[in-house]
């Protein structure tokens, strides 16, 4: 089932008629539900979407430039063209999903009306307003938002994200801070819910304080033993291998920025990926998935401890 | 007499028809167990099969890679009953297109006559909750949870229609085989999925 906790769908965005509701957070989050163990990649045309689609990616994510180029470009990354979107839209029958700016209320309304399955309010691009993040629950598409700690995932889930994506370093072809992250919250998911069972409530609200949460939000979270939306792993992804790590490490799926199609193999890359993200409890099937792509032209990575840019870090605070 | 349910476990909505047929099984006091299946092996140790939501393309291809889909659609034509949900009724039908793209030439298992539309109501900003019934099944008042929902387009004689939701075919049945558009194991009852594990009990 899915959870609800924290559901307010008394807003903007829950559109009900006699008989029909659009826009509740059962239908939101059971979008990213049916996404689970598979692979969102990152695309900025329709020939990467076709290749995602025939790979068996289960979304694209539309994007102006790769997060990697980004890093190199600098100045401010903003959303994608709205006609490459649509035409995206207009090609591939998987769900399609874009990113916009953290804050960016318009930029959200925008790729609302363009009707995309899914919006992500993303650290890759230039925050618009680093204190405020959108208010997603006065809108009818889902969202998905970036965490890499227990109590940034809740904050965005009450801010009504349907779905949560672990931070790692996006851009850089080096898993390790999305293995950091994705180690940090099932930590402290451990901890609530040894609070949880121990019965001391007093505690526990001592921890959503801390947390800046409420504390019907987290005594849920304490109570499922997970995150009660779904939790893909993101950020420096760029071999099969480096995704069966993150699924074994309970994630419900993937999403693969640069590490596709920065690389010289992108077709049986993008398969390899999705084989080994199915396949993650199966180590001779990751062994062939891992067989189908060459170290030579994986994308070259880059050392997270010696960046400029931490994407990582916009908007954690708020 | 001890029923196994199996749940396609490629990728999508796995656990929550896994928590169904658990809740099913404990509801009609029946002995049994819920397994997910990734292999050709492990479908010959199922007596009911249930295809969840999820993408129909990843599911598709994923289980043509491993030969999972032949077996498959052997063990259904032999009569084991099934459940397709959303996707799964993709997978299960005939001749499926896109209603914006047209023909979708994804790898279908083709055991229910039906012809299908995906997408049929729209991307998901116009996924949505309504109450439906099911009345050839005894179901009424039932929440159908519709997320980016195939609908069914035309059906052969063979196929019994259960459900229909603004003039489309949102639930089909054909022989040993159930598919509907919406997600019975997101709406809370266990009406349906008792059903199908009744249909493996008689």
């Amino acid at each position: 089932m899915i959870s609800l906790a924290g559901d307010r769908s008394d807003s903007l965005g829950t559109i009900r008629d006699e008989n029909v509701s659009k826009g509740t957070t059962k239908v939101k989050r059971g979008f990213a539900h049916m996404l689970k163990n598979g692979v969102v990649m990152d695309v900025t045309s329709v020939e990467q979407a076709t290749i995602a689609e025939e790979a068996g990616a289960v979304s694209v994510m539309v994007l102006d430039k790769l997060p990697s180029d980004v890093r190199a470009a600098g100045g401010v990354a903003r959303t994608a063209s709205a006609n490459i979107i649509r035409e995206i839209m207009d090609s591939v029958t998987i769900p399609v999903m874009a990113k916009c700016r953290i804050g960016h209320v318009y930029e959200a309304r925008v790729l609302s009306e363009i009707n995309v399955d899914m919006i992500d309010e993303s650290e890759v691009l230039t925050p618009a307003d680093e204190s405020h993040h959108i208010w997603k629950w006065d809108y009818t598409t889902p969202f998905v938002n970036g965490a890499r700690s227990l109590a940034e995932a809740l904050r965005r889930i009450e801010e009504g994200a349907a779905m949560i994506r672990t931070k790692g370093e996006p851009g850089t072809g080096n898993v390790a801070e999305a293995i950091t992250h994705i180690k940090k919250v099932n930590d402290e998911i451990r901890q609530a819910k040894a609070i949880h069972d121990s019965g001391d409530r007093q505690d526990l609200m001592r921890l959503a304080r801390d947390f800046r949460v409420s504390y019907d939000i987290l005594h849920e979270t304490a109570h499922l033993g997970r995150l009660p939306v779904v939790n893909f792993a993101a950020g420096g992804v760029a071999t099969p291998a480096d995704a069966a790590y993150l699924m074994s490490l309970g994630c419900d799926g993937i999403f693969v920025g640069s590490g596709i199609f920065k690389s010289d193999d992108a077709r049986n890359r993008a398969r390899a990926v999705v084989l080994a993200t199915t396949f993650w409890d199966k180590p001779e099937r990751v062994r062939e998935a891992q067989e189908m792509v060459d170290e030579q032209q994986s994308m070259l990575g880059l050392d997270t401890t010696k960046l400029e840019l931490r994407m990582q870090e916009r908007g954690s605070d708020a | 007499m001890s029923i196994t349910v199996g749940v396609l476990s490629i990728q999508g909505d796995v656990c929550e028809n896994m928590a169904a047929s658990h809740q099913a099984l404990d509801e009609m006091n029946i002995s049994g167990n819920v397994i997910p299946v990734k292999t050709p092996s492990a479908i010959s140790d199922v007596d009911v099969m249930i295809i969840p939501g999820g993408e129909s393309t990843t599911i598709g291809l994923l289980t043509l890679a491993g030969d999972t889909l032949a077996t498959l659609g052997e063990r259904i034509r032999g009569g084991m009953p099934t459940l397709g949900v959303c996707a799964g009724l993709i997978l299960l039908a005939g001749d499926v297109t896109d209603r914006m793209l047209g023909g979708t030439g994804q790898p279908l298992l083709k055991v229910l006559d039906i012809k299908l539309e995906r997408n049929s109501f729209g991307r998901q900003r116009d996924s949505f909750e309504t109450i439906l019934s099911m009345k050839p099944l005894g179901i009424g008042d039932f929440p159908g949870v519709f997320i980016r929902a195939p609908s069914v387009t035309a059906v052969s004689p063979d196929v019994e229609v259960l459900s229909v939701y603004d003039n489309r075919i949102v639930a089909v049945k054909q022989n040993n085989t159930i598919g509907t558009s919406f997600h019975p194991e997101l709406s809370g009852s266990t009406e349906l999925h008792r059903h199908l594990i009744g249909m493996a009990r008689r």
